[in-house]
């Protein structure tokens, strides 16, 4: 069985909580406790993780997004208490054999081209000064749209060209690249009479994220249009 | 540096991990199981796993970030080509360098207008070029904050940025790493590059900190 269909057939998408991972904007959270004079690992296992991890991704047994998709699938609570380096153990623990590594004879699913930008085949739908909405999408699965943007206007500041489509790619639905968009939303717009003043967050985006705002100018052409 | 020697138990975070807690032999006991496993079947190798570690550990580090961010500061032409395209510019400085899969942007700070970085969805950092994130950045606080309350958390890092200061926040949630180009502090017109270089610290490339002399 192709490593594609066995990752496939050992998620179970509605059987998990998810998006414990998802944080920003979320309150509770407490102090931010820094360190002073931090180690580069904390104890010599996270070193390992780390090459581990790195390795892999390399090697092609894991794709980037598999592999953050492992982490996001980790028990809710145990993801908040784990330390960095063993949401990543758990992430390996969890993805490598779905990919087939401990598997004897199994060999790397065919890792696509070195990095991220990839030639996308249709022109991007957005410039500059356009402004979009954020679609309101909460998929079961794997996606880099963070909860908070979800339904909120922005303009888009810059075109960042075309990038592996992590809701795919993380699937073993192929790499399906996307053009990408750094989208600045004010803060007012994301958390309401809350909102520090002059302050505003830019968030990178993917085309299927986003759809024109054509109230406030901008894009006018839709996806089934253009 | 094998730290497991000089290990501090006590570093303010709220579990335990030194060598005779049960919890972290357990971590140390499931990484190196699973190392094993691996490099029999085939998938690591352990020499490539020690020369991975030992960069991180001793060759790539904020530093490099301190470097670009000096010659920055002293050539114009550089800032531009930065701005531009970093990695590029970069690439001219030949500093110790990781795996360049993925683009860098740089943001620059001027009078009116402060950049902050963070990554909401996990951890993303530009860490081919400026080390291993620290351990805040990663953190659940920072990580939910940030994007909320940013100028209440630069105050806890002792940054108090005046009212009328534009502040805008990078969520790196795709393949982009995002690093600040700190504004010059005033009264360093003299110095050197290699002397701008100590006044750049890892916070400031981050984004919570100013770049100053060292505190």
């Amino acid at each position: 069985m192709p490593a594609d269909a066995r990752a496939r057939r050992t998620w179970q998408p509605l059987a998990q909580m998810n998006a414990i991972h998802d944080l920003g904007g979320r309150a509770g959270y407490g102090r931010i406790e820094r360190e002073a004079r931090e180690p580069v690992f904390h104890a010599h296992w996270e070193g390992r993780v780390m090459g581990m991890v790195y390795s892999s991704l390399r090697a092609g047994w894991l794709n980037i997004d598999a592999f953050r998709h492992g982490i996001e699938r980790m028990d809710p609570a145990r993801y908040l208490a784990a330390s960095y380096y063993e949401r990543w153990l758990a992430s390996l623990e969890r993805a490598l054999p779905e990919a087939g590594a401990f598997t004897p004879g199994a060999v790397p699913p065919a890792a696509g081209p070195y990095g991220f930008a990839r030639e996308v085949g249709a022109p991007a739908l957005f410039a500059v000064g356009s402004t979009v909405r954020v679609r309101a999408r909460r998929p079961v699965g794997h996606t880099r749209l963070p909860g908070y943007a979800s339904g909120k206007q922005g303009i888009v500041v810059s075109v960042r060209g075309g990038f592996v489509f992590p809701d795919t790619n993380a699937h073993g639905q192929g790499e399906q690249p996307q053009h990408l968009y750094s989208v600045r939303f004010s803060a007012r717009e994301l958390w309401g009479e809350s909102a520090e003043p002059r302050t505003s967050v830019c968030i990178d985006l993917f085309e299927p994220y986003l759809d024109a705002e054509p109230a406030a100018g901008g894009a006018r052409e839709t996806r089934d249009g253009a | 540096m094998a730290h497991d020697r000089d290990h501090d138990d006590e570093h303010g975070h709220d579990h335990a991990h030194g060598p005779r807690d049960p919890e972290a032999a357990r971590l140390a006991l499931r990484a190196e199981a699973l190392e094993a496993l691996l490099v029999e079947r085939g998938v690591v190798r352990r020499e490539n796993i020690d020369a991975i570690v030992a960069r991180y550990e001793n060759e790539i580090g904020p530093l490099n970030g301190a470097r670009v961010v000096a010659r920055a500061w002293s050539d114009a032409g550089f800032k531009r080509r930065l701005l531009a395209d970093a990695r590029t510019a970069i690439a001219e400085l030949a500093l110790p360098t990781g795996d360049a899969a993925t683009p860098i942007v740089v943001v620059e700070n001027t009078p009116g207008v402060h950049n902050v970085v963070v990554c909401t969805l996990c951890s993303c950092y530009p860490s081919s070029l400026l080390g291993l994130p620290p351990r805040w950045y990663k953190s659940p606080p920072y990580r939910a904050r940030v994007v909320r309350e940013p100028r209440a958390v630069l105050r806890e890092f002792g940054l108090a940025l005046p009212e009328t200061t534009e502040l805008r926040v990078w969520d790196s949630s795709a393949e982009l790493r995002y690093m600040v180009l700190p504004e010059r502090p005033a009264g360093s017109e003299g110095s050197s590059e290699a002397e701008l270089v100590a006044l750049v610290s890892r916070d400031a490339l981050i984004g919570v900190a100013l770049a100053g002399p060292p505190r």
